[in-house]
């Protein structure tokens, strides 16, 4: 456990000093979001529409941004070969990864979150589903998103194939989670995101975990 | 005790060496040669438990090693041809990473390899000899019996390659083992050597 816990430190550690792929993520979270005032005009009535949506959906690719250098940037100075040696199983070190993403941009995006939907003209009742619904689903984003980063780890071509096998993976959650924002009673929509995540939580690390035994063999 | 038992191993679809034997007691060394691309990495990626052996057994007192990856990992430190240095760390930083290690223990580590006076700069400004250098430190950190160095002496002075077999030579003195593979010769007394080259397939 101490070296679970270790493993996430250091992931905060980098990412503090690389900071620059958080705020990123995050600049492009806002000044996606922020276009389409500008491409559809400031009517409140139809920004408040399709906030729900547009939130989830720039905040999904806003979450894939950092993934690239997820495991790449370990992967290629030899730092994955130690953390495969370092006596964490595989998809312990995937797992630990894998939160380290999330603290470092699932997070921040979610904390963001709110201010750009109320910029978005989001009825303010429906704010707290939102944030409601954003929290599996940045989990979902950290789990899916971790697990297709390892996967296309060393694959020639991956920063392409990355986001082509994220993207279908991360469907299901994009339906229930902006669903669950504005159907007045959305109980199924819940119960999907957390049965997903329930669903991902056992199965991205162990996946992830196989892919970088055999990205490093 | 480590005990290698006919290892194979397949890199692509190529079969690079085959029945690699060979028994190592504590306090032992043993030095892997061969020319490039003869298998002195993957066999030492293949002790460490990274890659599977395509046959044969690797043993640990007797039991096999790679039953428990995480396990056997815990008995070995491992420093492969690439650094894993991280640029914008400190070189005190870079040793700290995995884990929490008090200051005075890592200056120690630092000593080992004549970087103390470094300890604070940022370790994109180590020159490769250096970056070399703290890779090594991190043996110093270790509890673990078993070292597998790839190349260990690559780009160091000979001041440094000293040092080395002076921390080898301790090493084993405490009964710890070394597996290295490497080009240069190394003053080890008593040490085996396998020549992959002559079990290539």
């Amino acid at each position: 456990m101490s070296r679970f816990i270790a493993l996430i430190r250091r992931e905060l550690i980098l990412a503090m000093r690389h900071a620059g792929d958080s705020v990123a993520a995050l600049l492009f979270f806002v000044i996606a979001a922020s276009l389409f005032p500008f491409a559809l005009g400031p009517s409140p009535q139809v920004l408040a529409g399709i906030t729900p949506g547009v939130i989830w959906v720039v905040a999904l690719l806003a979450a894939l941004l950092p993934l690239n250098r997820l495991f790449g940037a370990d992967f290629e100075d030899g730092a994955l070969d130690q953390l495969m040696v370092s006596g964490l199983p595989a998809s312990a070190v995937a797992l630990g990864k894998m939160i380290g993403h999330w603290l470092t941009t699932g997070l921040p995006l979610l904390i963001i979150a709110g201010p750009v939907a109320v910029m978005l003209r989001l009825d303010p009742v429906l704010l707290p589903r939102l944030l409601l619904t954003l929290l599996p689903g940045t989990i979902l984003f950290s789990l899916v998103g971790g697990m297709s980063a390892a996967i296309t780890l060393g694959a020639r071509g991956g920063t392409v194939l990355l986001p082509l096998i994220a993207l279908p993976l991360m469907i299901p959650a994009l339906i229930f989670g902006a669903a669950g924002v504005v159907v007045p009673h959305p109980v199924a929509e819940f119960a999907m995101l957390f049965g997903l995540l329930a669903l991902f939580l056992p199965l991205a690390p162990l996946a992830a975990g196989a892919a970088l035994r055999a990205a490093v063999s | 005790m480590l005990e290698a038992r006919s290892l194979a191993a397949i890199r692509g679809e190529r079969l690079v060496f085959r029945d690699a034997s060979f028994l190592l007691e504590p306090g032992g060394a043993l030095l892997l040669v061969g020319p490039n691309g003869a298998g002195k990495s993957s066999l030492l990626r293949l002790l460490a438990g990274l890659t599977p052996p395509a046959a044969g057994e690797l043993l640990w007192d007797g039991e096999n090693a790679l039953d428990d990856p995480p396990l056997h990992a815990t008995r070995l430190c491992f420093v492969g041809h690439l650094d894993a240095i991280k640029p914008g760390l400190t070189v005190a930083g870079n040793l700290s990473l995995p884990r929490r290690i008090p200051p005075a223990a890592i200056v120690a580590a630092l000593e080992t390899v004549d970087l103390d006076r470094f300890a604070d700069l940022p370790a994109r400004l180590l020159s490769s000899g250096q970056r070399r250098r703290l890779a090594l430190a991190r043996l110093a950190l270790s509890p673990a019996p078993l070292w597998l160095l790839d190349e260990p002496t690559t780009g160091l002075d000979t001041a440094s390659v000293w040092r080395l077999e002076q921390r080898f030579a301790g090493h084993r003195a405490k009964g710890g083992m070394i597996v290295a593979a490497t080009h240069l010769p190394l003053d080890l007394p008593g040490t085996q050597s396998l020549d992959l080259s002559r079990i290539a397939a």
